[in-house]
């Protein structure tokens, strides 16, 4: 077990001046020049993770790796277990069985399921991001879209109420959100916008690393097209690492780098995106890309 | 001269999962090499697997057997068996690809689809945007194209900015699909000169050109793609 005094927080001391603090994620991105496609060190790891639920299945010995500014796609049908799979991976499912690893912003690879629970929180609040496929299940709903924002900037130790509130502007407008809307409650929002707001949420703490559960479902085409505009955009200049489950392949084609194709608990096919589905191979995959509809 | 990429023993074929596991072989024990400063144009009938060859070369379609060697970096990679990250480097820094059609995103302007790869590999974006501008003026993209999303654009309007994004970066190595089936002569004439350019830069390039007086204009080399051809009996 590691003790409580190898948790340091991976965020310096929080900036009181005005200017100093207003964007970290942007200043990380101008930081950033190349995507980190060789960097030689997986974020995440996952190794022979299984979740059974009694004798049933959810996903059986996947092992993948997710590396730093790479997108990462897990599709197949409902029941596939693609989403006990991201769970099982974001520590929100204890595996039955396997190991989840993760390099702390210290370099420290620490074992998730080993972590306290604090710290695990802490982690998730902080250098994660979770986007729900249905943004109420990611949002407060009775709070006002600038302190969805705030909230989680707060648990970076951000505490200068106008910076804050600066910030939680900034965020709005680059999720495209109106920012004389910052006081309003997301009940008033149309379904996009929860969305956008949702995503404004998770990467106002600068994350290195964002879990997506299928997030644009149950969005207009238009709508969608314009939440995976601003998807991209936002990984790139970020350079996020991000795992996204859905069951749409035009999405992941848009999305990701790297594609799993999963079916009853198992990884039948992984690699490539763009390799995955103009040649896929394992059976499986021939039929999903097979039953994609042309428009 | 240099030689950046050797194809060597390559074949390719697809099973059929939905067809009864049918195996439809494309090409067999494909050989050859290309050379900095030059062009090389893979010549065949339609169907003859060129298309599929330079999807290979490209990582966009597995190889069934058979090595394809590329100096990525300084270092020697078998593209066959790279790993997705490792063949992601590759398009980044050391292949660049004109692909048939272009496949356009969602919202995003013709500029900044052409701007990308430089983008990529770390380029100022306003400094990859001008690029592109200087580009598309070349290839004669009327300007009020140029910051909306291509999708709705013509065929010929797609290809020139498809053109454009293969052409902006300074990849050693450049495969061109057939990158003239929708241009007219004039546009056709520019990319000839880009091509010569690209030759002086000393890219080693490698292409498909059906129409026979382009390939005539740019081809170094003729690589005859029938030979490759599966045995029927087999």
């Amino acid at each position: 077990m590691m003790t409580q005094s190898d948790s340091v927080s991976p965020y310096p001391e929080p900036a009181n001046g005005r200017g100093e603090n207003a964007n970290p994620p942007l200043q990380q991105a101008q930081g950033k020049g190349l995507p980190a496609f060789d960097e030689d060190k997986p974020l995440l790891s996952a190794s022979g993770v299984s979740k059974f639920y009694g004798s049933r299945i959810g996903c059986e010995d996947v092992s993948i790796d997710i590396w730093p500014g790479e997108v990462l796609a897990v599709v197949g049908e409902s029941g596939s277990g693609k989403t006990t799979l991201l769970n099982c991976i974001s520590t929100r499912l204890m595996p039955t069985t396997g190991t989840v690893t993760y390099r702390m912003r210290d370099g420290h690879i620490r074992d998730l399921y080993r972590m306290g629970e604090a710290e695990r929180r802490f982690l998730m609040r902080t250098d994660w991001g979770f986007v729900h496929q249905n943004p109420a299940d990611g949002l407060r709903m009775t709070v006002s879209a600038g302190a969805n924002v705030g909230e989680r900037l707060m648990a970076t130790g951000a505490r200068h109420y106008g910076d804050i509130r600066a910030t939680a502007g900034d965020w709005l407008g680059r999720v495209e959100i109106a920012e004389d809307r910052i006081d309003d409650q997301p009940r008033a929002f149309s379904g996009g916008m929860r969305q956008r707001l949702q995503i404004a949420r998770n990467l106002v703490t600068g994350p290195r690393l964002v879990f997506m559960d299928e997030p644009t479902g149950g969005l207009d085409v238009s709508v969608q097209a314009r939440l995976l505009d601003l998807l991209r955009g936002l990984v790139t200049d970020l350079g996020l690492a991000v795992v996204v489950v859905t069951h749409d392949l035009a999405v992941a084609r848009l999305l990701s780098h790297r594609m799993v194709v999963m079916k009853d608990g198992r990884v039948i096919e992984t690699g490539l995106t763009d390799r995955v589905l103009d040649d896929p191979r394992a059976p499986y995959t021939q039929l999903l890309v097979s039953s994609i509809l042309q428009a | 001269m240099a030689v950046p990429l050797i194809v060597s023993g390559v074949s390719k074929s697809f099973t059929m999962h939905l067809r009864g596991g049918v195996r439809i072989p494309v090409v067999d024990a494909v050989h050859f090499s290309i050379e900095t400063g030059q062009c090389a144009v893979l010549s065949g009938p339609s169907g003859v697997g060129k298309s599929s060859i330079l999807k290979m070369l490209y990582g966009n379609y597995a190889v069934d057997v058979g090595q394809i060697l590329i100096r990525h970096n300084g270092t020697l990679i078998d593209l066959a068996r790279a790993e997705p990250r490792q063949v992601m480097a590759v398009r980044r820094d050391t292949i660049g690809y004109v692909s048939q059609f272009l496949r356009a995103v969602p919202r995003v302007s013709a500029l900044d689809v052409a701007a990308e790869p430089l983008v990529q590999r770390g380029a100022d974006p306003d400094t990859a945007r001008r690029r592109a501008a200087d580009l598309f003026a070349r290839l004669n993209l009327p300007e009020k194209l140029w910051d909306l999303p291509p999708a709705t654009f013509s065929g010929g309007e797609q290809q020139r900015v498809n053109i454009a994004r293969g052409f902006i970066t300074d990849h050693p190595i450049l495969l061109l699909d057939e990158p003239t089936a929708s241009l007219d002569a004039a546009n056709r004439a520019v990319v000839v000169a880009m091509i010569g350019e690209k030759k002086a830069d000393g890219v080693a390039l490698l292409g498909i050109f059906h129409d026979a007086d382009l390939r005539e204009a740019v081809a170094d080399r003729i690589i005859e793609v029938t030979g490759f051809a599966p045995q029927k009996a087999a």
